[in-house]
Order: structure tokens, then sequence, then C-alpha cells
């Protein structure tokens, strides 16, 4: 209610008093080519990385020391061949990709239906339960870590997916069942009213009614679920501790990378992270609106 | 009406609640004890010591070394990624010729946001390990180019004057494209007739930027300023992976701290969680100072 308020009437008055063909503004020209030059410099050095690490997973090691600007002789795609089975970075691709699907898949189910209890079903304590409930999502994830070690081994789940999978669904309950909470309240009510006075169960009306209504907010909070289980690093290195072959993908290419400092095969690492980086890219670029909202929706609410 | 509303109740809150309170609820609340034993190791022996860990803590060096790196991460990286965030999207909604359809973006806008994004999208493992080989001092693309051009070409991570500063560069990096896309999105929720009518009044963009669009842009500023506050205070699997708080500690944070005392070269779990109660106290602190010191009159569009 501050400046935006003073300000509008004051160039209502101005507008109203000059001519509305009144030609606009020249553009300074200098300015102009001043702010793209900055935007491009940036997109370069986004992109610049990123296609450096492509075209080095197809050089050689030797081209890699000599010429970190050059581009390769041949395109030497047994260096993903070598990084996708000898770094088994395909077999670690394979793991996140089961663990991220089952964590995914049990976050969404119960964020929310118990999203759906909070939003809309009335008892005693629901304001209790709900705040105890979202706040875990204030704390930090390392104040958790060393009991959270403890908890895991002493239900027998240390060093196993399906512990990774409850792990990664309990820390990701709080934010998706506040996302979805505050959605589930957004619908209106007369649908479920309607489907009620018709005989529906409180369950069809949930999975038939409800869960169908709220499907842009799954995709959201989905999105960002998505991106966090796949690219989580800390929780399955405290959890999957070890060098074996059942971790997930970050721990595969941080030691590949660590191997890769001995070996001094550069043109391997490189070849891991295209493999990690590439499809995730191409389903954002193919997506792009919805990871964009979905990203940016769970980060505002 | 009334039948099936209890078991639905139960059956749908009783998992997700089980699941966090085995998960998350009780490991918060044993780390608080924790923190106050002297637990060593894998071994069952933790005595009580009371607040002796936290004695500790106040003459442990590495921590306030590593406090003040994090502390110099809390004062640069947001002010760095939100300036950067707001001047591109404001370029990017704004900044284009001016027309007869008055206020836009610069040519290409879309093109630009799908690529600042890109960071958002790679892990932070994937962003650590390849910023390592860009600062590789001989292979490395910074020093290829610093060659070319006949520059001095740096140890950059293996310098412990430039260790620090190359991490938090790349924290930087990492993030400004979403505020990019944060902030876009925010900016073109503003009528665009105000931008006009102060145009018309002569104001230069600058003061538009100023008067206009960070006001107005402040609630979602201030959950920027948050985030990244609390990203700040974190910063562990960069630091790890890049440079594992060397050459020398001097790119040390507080989280790599605390993992190495529990999960790395010591097993010291009762202060390894003497140091995330700090840690949690010191997140909780910045975020409430963020939110207080932040707070204006919301401002809506009328």
């Amino acid at each position: 209610m501050t400046t935006v308020d003073t300000g509008a009437p004051a160039a209502e008055a101005t507008r109203a008093a000059t001519p509305a063909d009144r030609p606009p503004r020249r553009e300074l020209g200098v300015a102009n080519v001043f702010s793209h030059g900055f935007l491009m410099l940036w997109a370069a050095m986004t992109v610049l990385p990123l296609a450096w690490m492509v075209l080095s997973s197809l050089k050689s090691n030797g081209e890699i020391i000599a010429e970190p600007w050059g581009l390769p002789e041949a395109l030497r795609f047994d260096n993903w061949a070598r990084a996708w089975s000898t770094a088994h970075i395909g077999r670690f691709f394979f793991n996140s990709l089961v663990v991220v699907s089952g964590s995914l898949s049990l976050t969404m189910l119960l964020g929310a239906t118990a999203a759906y209890v909070f939003a809309r079903y009335e008892f005693r304590g629901r304001q209790v339960v709900y705040y105890l409930f979202v706040g875990g999502m204030m704390f930090p994830v390392f104040l958790a870590l060393v009991p959270l070690f403890f908890v895991v081994r002493s239900v027998g789940l240390l060093g196993t997916w399906p512990g990774l999978i409850l792990v990664y669904t309990a820390y990701s309950l709080p934010f998706t069942v506040f996302f979805l909470t505050a959605f589930f309240r957004t619908l209106p009510t007369s649908v479920a009213e309607a489907a009620l006075i018709d005989g529906c169960g409180h369950f069809r009306l949930f999975f038939r009614v409800m869960l169908p209504m709220a499907r842009p907010g799954l995709i959201s909070v989905g999105i960002f679920n998505f991106l966090s289980h796949w690219n989580q690093f800390l929780l399955p290195q405290v959890l999957i501790p070890g060098d074996g072959q059942d971790r997930m993908l970050a721990q595969g290419l941080s030691s590949l990378a660590v191997s890769q400092g001995y070996a001094g095969d550069y043109a391997q690492l490189f070849a891991g992270l295209t493999i990690a980086v590439l499809p995730v890219l191409v389903v954002y670029v193919a997506f792009q609106r919805q990871v964009q909202s979905g990203l940016t929706a769970g980060q505002l609410k | 009406m009334r039948q099936g509303r209890l078991p639905l109740i139960l059956t749908f809150l009783l998992p997700p609640l089980a699941l966090y309170g085995i998960f998350v609820l009780s490991p918060y609340l044993q780390a608080f004890q924790i923190s106050t034993t002297d637990w060593m190791g894998y071994s069952a022996q933790a005595d009580p010591v009371g607040m002796a860990n936290f004695r500790t803590l106040l003459n442990d060096g590495y921590v306030w070394n590593a406090l003040k790196n994090n502390a110099i991460l809390l004062a640069v990286v947001p002010v760095v990624t939100i300036g950067l965030g707001l001047f591109f999207a404001s370029m990017l909604t704004m900044g284009g010729r001016r027309g007869r359809a008055g206020v836009t973006g610069v040519r290409g806008t879309s093109v630009y946001r799908l690529v600042y994004f890109f960071p958002q999208v790679l892990s932070v493992v994937i962003i650590a390990l390849l910023w390592k080989e860009i600062y590789s001092p001989t292979s490395g693309l910074l020093n290829g180019a610093l060659r070319a051009v006949g520059l001095a070409t740096p140890a950059w991570l293996g310098d412990p004057r430039f260790a620090f500063w190359c991490v938090l560069a790349v924290m930087v990096w990492s993030n400004v494209g979403f505020y990019v896309v944060l902030f876009g999105a925010a900016m073109q929720a503003i009528p665009r007739d105000i931008y006009e009518a102060v145009l018309l009044d002569g104001a230069s963009r600058t003061t538009m930027l100023r008067k206009i669009t960070i006001p107005l842009l402040w609630d979602t500023i201030q959950v920027a300023w948050i985030y990244l506050a609390i990203a700040a205070l974190d910063g562990f699997i960069l630091v790890q992976l890049m440079t594992n708080g060397g050459p020398n500690f001097s790119s040390d944070v507080i989280g790599l701290r605390m993992y190495d005392t529990s999960f790395g070269s010591e097993n010291k779990f009762g202060y390894a969680s003497a140091i995330g109660v700090a840690m949690f106290f010191l997140t909780l602190s910045v975020a409430v100072l963020a939110l207080r010191t932040a707070r204006r009159d919301r401002i809506e569009y009328s």
C-alpha cells in the first residue's frame, strides 16, 4: 500500500494530460547492447560447462589434458561404454530409478491421503497434528543424521533399498502434505457433497473424485519430489554405506570421481556425468513449463 | 453419511504419521539427547556429560573456522544471487525495446529462461564434480582459457587463497537461474499499466526497478532470502566433493565438520550431535531474523 498507490493516480493524470499517441521515448541503444551482453554472458556460463562436459566425454584422455578447449578428433563413444559397464554407472542409474520410483509413489500416496484428511475432515487435535507434521520442514536433515543411522539400523533396514525408500518418503512428507493440504482446500466442496449424497463411500470419493481433481497439484509436487529424491546424496551416503553395487547414482558418480583421481581416466568421468545429466536434461526441456512451475511453486508455498 | 468417516481418517493418517514419527521425529528428538553424551564410535557406551560438548564446541578452533566460512557464505551468496536474479529477470520481462506494446521482455526470453534453469535440474553432486574439473589446474576449462590469453593459471581449488571463493562462485552459479525464473514469474504478475504509467512519467529503468519492481516483489525476495540463507549455512555437498574442506581447512563448512566428526575421520556421535544442535539453532535464528528484518507492509495491486 505504499509506492504504487501514490504513483498510479499521478501517472493517470499525466496520461490524461498528454495526447495518447505521443511517441514513446527512444530506447538507448547502448543500454540495450549492454544488457543483452550480460544476458548472453550468463547463458554462455550456463551452457559452456555442460557442453564442455559432453565434448570431453567423447575425447581421449590425451586430448582432454593437452587441450581443454579442443574438439575431439574422433567421437569416442567407448568412453560411454566404459563408464556404463566398467564404472557401473548403468547399474547405479537403474538402482536410482528403482528407488526413486518406489519412494515417489509412496510419497505421493501417503502425502495425498494425509493432506486430504487434514484439508477435509474435522477431528479433535487436527491442528496440533498438522503443525507437528508440517514442522518437519523446518529442521535441517543434518541434525537427524546420526540418530537416523541407528534408527534405520535397529529396524534392520540399513543398507537396503526399502530402508532408503521409507526414509526418502518420511522426509518428503512434511512438504508434500503442506502443499497438498493447501491444494485440497481450494477444491470446491459441492462435488464431494453431491457424491456423498449419491451414496458414494468416503474411500471411493477420494480415489474417484478428489484425487483426479487434485491432478495439477499432484504433478507440481511430484516433479519437486522426483528431483529432490533423484538428486539425493547425503541420505544414501549414510544409509547405504560401503562401496557395493547397490548404491545410488550420485554415490556412484562421486566414487567414480575419486577413482578417476588415481587412474587419470578423465574421459570416463565425463562420460559418466554425461550419462547422468542427459536424461534429466531431456525430460526438463520436454516438460519445461511444468518443471519450472512445479519447482517455483514448491519454493513459494 | 457419517459412517466410513473414521475408518478413512485412520487408514489415511496413521501410515504417514507412523513413518514420520519413526524416521523424522524420533531422530530429531534423539539428537538433542545424544548431544549431551560422550557417545563415541559404534559402542553402546554413552554417558551423560551435560553441556560439556557445547563447552568444547565453543573452544573448537576448527568449528569456528568452519563457522566463519558459513558466515561469509551467508553474507555474500544471498545478496549476489538475488541481485543477479533480479537483474536478469527484469531484463527478461521488461528489458525489451519499447514499442507500441509498452513494456516487454528482450527477444529470446523463453530461450534464456530455458537455459538459465539448467543448473536447477542437475544434482549438486554433478555440479560439484563438473566444476571440480573446470577448476582443474592443468586440464580445466578455466585455466585452458587463461592460458590461451596468456594470463597466470592458479591452482584454484588447490590454493588456500582461492578454494573457498571458487566454491562460493559455484554456489551462486547453481542458484541464479532458479531465482531468475522465480522473480520472472512474480514480475509477470505485476500489472503492465503500472510500468507504462511510470514510464510516461519519465522514470528511468533503475528507478522503475527500485521504486516499483522491488517493493512489489518483496514477498518473493524475502522467501528467496530465507532459502538462500539456509543453503548458505549448509554447502556441505559442494565443499565435500570439490575440496573436502581443504586445502588446510580453508574452505571448511560446519556441515562438513559435523559429517567428518560422525561418519568421517572420527565417530564422535555425541559431539557431532552437539554441532548439529548448534546448527539447528543457528538456522532457526537466521530464518527468524530474515523474516523479521525483511518484514514490510504487504503491497497489493489495487
